[in-house]
């Protein structure tokens, strides 16, 4: 220890580093005042985005409550929620939470937001998705041509409307067709870097950077509408679940001060990328 | 059909990470005889800078060649990332210094008058040169195995560089990471354990190995 002259010195590094990582674990406020948090188990589109970090903001300043989150799928989030690991779900992908809901794992299931899915591709088009007059054509047209096709193949809501059109296609294909089972974002970029198509929320598409060569080939189908729910987890199936809170934050995102958070946000290009749906008539009834 | 799918993303493993280990010892083992060989100004400098590499994280690593091979990068031309070859690209550099470092001390601690006697009775610098492998080459098989039990654990190269296509680039690790992800538990569990026993294996044969070697 050349350089440090006194023993006693040489502790004060590593103690200055334990010191500092128990600060930022326990961070502000101090030990005593008991903080409230909230698990979400989410969508990824949510969190890559950024929207849930302005969310979060407000929530906490509003309610006091901190929000932690994963990111995950639509499948992988009602999972966790079944499993005890997450007190409220972000989810789009309508038939996996009806099952949720129907088996008592959920409740008081709120539509919050919506966009559209896009089909997007290689800007040279080689497969002429552009000119398909629905997302099965195009689907069709894609797999015709043997093009590579980039899935999610993670049960998020986005594979499972993925599935759906393939369905209407005539099935998946079998050459070309690579499944990463990672996040919408992650998938998007194998897309980039294969040269292939795949089915995206718009969110996630507008809101990342550096996408080089993908374009929208095919968009605002009524077969690509994508409605975003926020679902609280029942505490008489799931004991642990953190209901006050969660009933709590549900109330904040569609509340009107919640909702023009998700109305306004853009993303770096200046987009907006979420349409605020909690006050339209019905729409709980429907989608 | 679950167990085509492991048994795919063990193949995978094998395949990228033994070539790795390949690659980078045919690379390292030459190196790390040259270093060996002689004293030069600036030989500390080097086995300096190969000590640092060898404990740089895997997502450094990643990021590096992520940079490099991507569409955007200068290499993007080759279309590499994403595939088993940018796997094994990156898992070669991350054992690279692992094996030079292992070979370098290996060679240095056969007996110098190997060498010298060699060349003493008429043997050329190249025939005293295989003279020290021959005479190190259990522990030269350490340091080569030692690189592999290392590629193949490792997660951020693959998971950066190979992307986690099913059937493509999705190795152990990766898969665990993802059955984890999914809440399938079992399936993470099982391919864990056939991980474990693999560098369990490859360890059992580095001390075997060594132990050969120091019996002689």
């Amino acid at each position: 220890m050349a350089g440090i002259p006194h023993s006693r010195l040489r502790w004060a590094i590593p103690f200055g580093l334990l010191a500092g990582l128990a600060a930022s674990e326990s961070g502000y406020p101090p030990p005593g005042a008991a903080e409230k948090s909230l698990m979400l188990a989410t969508t990824t589109s949510v969190d890559a985005t950024g929207l849930l970090d302005v969310l979060s903001d407000e929530f906490k300043k509003i309610s006091g409550v901190t929000l932690k989150w994963t990111a995950v799928g639509t499948g992988a989030a009602l999972k966790q929620a079944r499993d005890g690991n997450a007190d409220v779900v972000i989810a789009h992908a309508k038939s996996l939470e009806d099952d949720f809901l129907r088996e008592g794992c959920g409740v008081n299931r709120r539509v919050f937001a919506r966009n559209f899915f896009l089909i997007v591709g290689p800007s040279a088009d080689p497969a002429g998705a552009a000119g398909s007059a629905t997302a099965a054509e195009a689907f069709g047209r894609i797999k015709a041509g043997g093009f590579p096709f980039v899935s999610r193949g993670d049960n998020s809501g986005t594979h499972v409307r993925e599935l759906e059109i393939w369905a209407k296609a005539g099935g998946k294909p079998d050459k070309g067709y690579l499944e990463t089972g990672q996040g919408m974002a992650e998938t998007l970029r194998v897309a980039a870097e294969r040269r292939g198509y795949t089915l995206t929320d718009s969110a996630t598409f507008f809101g990342l950077r550096g996408l080089a060569g993908l374009k929208p080939v095919h968009e605002n189908g009524p077969e690509l509408e994508n409605i975003y729910a926020v679902i609280a987890v029942n505490p008489a199936r799931v004991p642990t679940a953190k209901y006050e809170e969660a009933t709590a934050f549900i109330a904040f995102l569609t509340s009107p001060r919640g909702q023009k958070i998700v109305g306004e946000f853009r993303s770096k290009s200046g987009r907006l990328l979420f349409e605020p749906m909690a006050a339209r008539p019905g729409i709980d009834l429907h989608k | 059909m679950i167990f085509r799918e492991l048994g795919l993303a063990i193949w995978i493993s094998f395949k990228t990470s033994g070539l790795a280990a390949l690659i980078a010892s045919f690379l390292a083992v030459p190196a790390a005889l040259f270093l060996a060989g002689r004293e030069f100004r600036g030989k500390r400098a080097i086995l300096l800078v190969n000590q640092t590499w060898m404990a740089a994280p895997t997502v450094v690593i990643g990021l590096l060649f992520y940079s490099l091979l991507g569409r955007s990068g200068p290499l993007g031309g080759l279309g590499l990332l994403y595939t088993q070859t940018a796997m094994t690209i990156g898992q070669v550099f991350l054992v690279l210094p692992l094996i030079l470092g292992f070979s370098y001390t290996a060679l240095r601690q056969v007996d110098k008058r190997a060498r010298l006697t060699a060349l003493t009775l008429g043997a050329t610098r190249r025939q005293a040169g295989w003279i020290v492998l021959r005479e190190a080459r259990f522990a030269l098989l350490t340091a080569v195995l030692a690189g592999f039990a290392r590629a193949i654990s490792e997660i951020g190269i693959a998971m950066m560089l190979g992307g986690n296509i099913r059937h493509a680039t999705r190795n152990i690790t990766t898969s665990i990471a993802l059955e984890t992800a999914k809440g399938e538990f079992r399936n993470g569990v099982i391919l864990g354990v056939i991980l474990l026993v693999i560098t369990l294996g490859t360890n059992i044969l580095v001390q075997s190995g060594l132990r050969t070697k120091d019996g002689e």
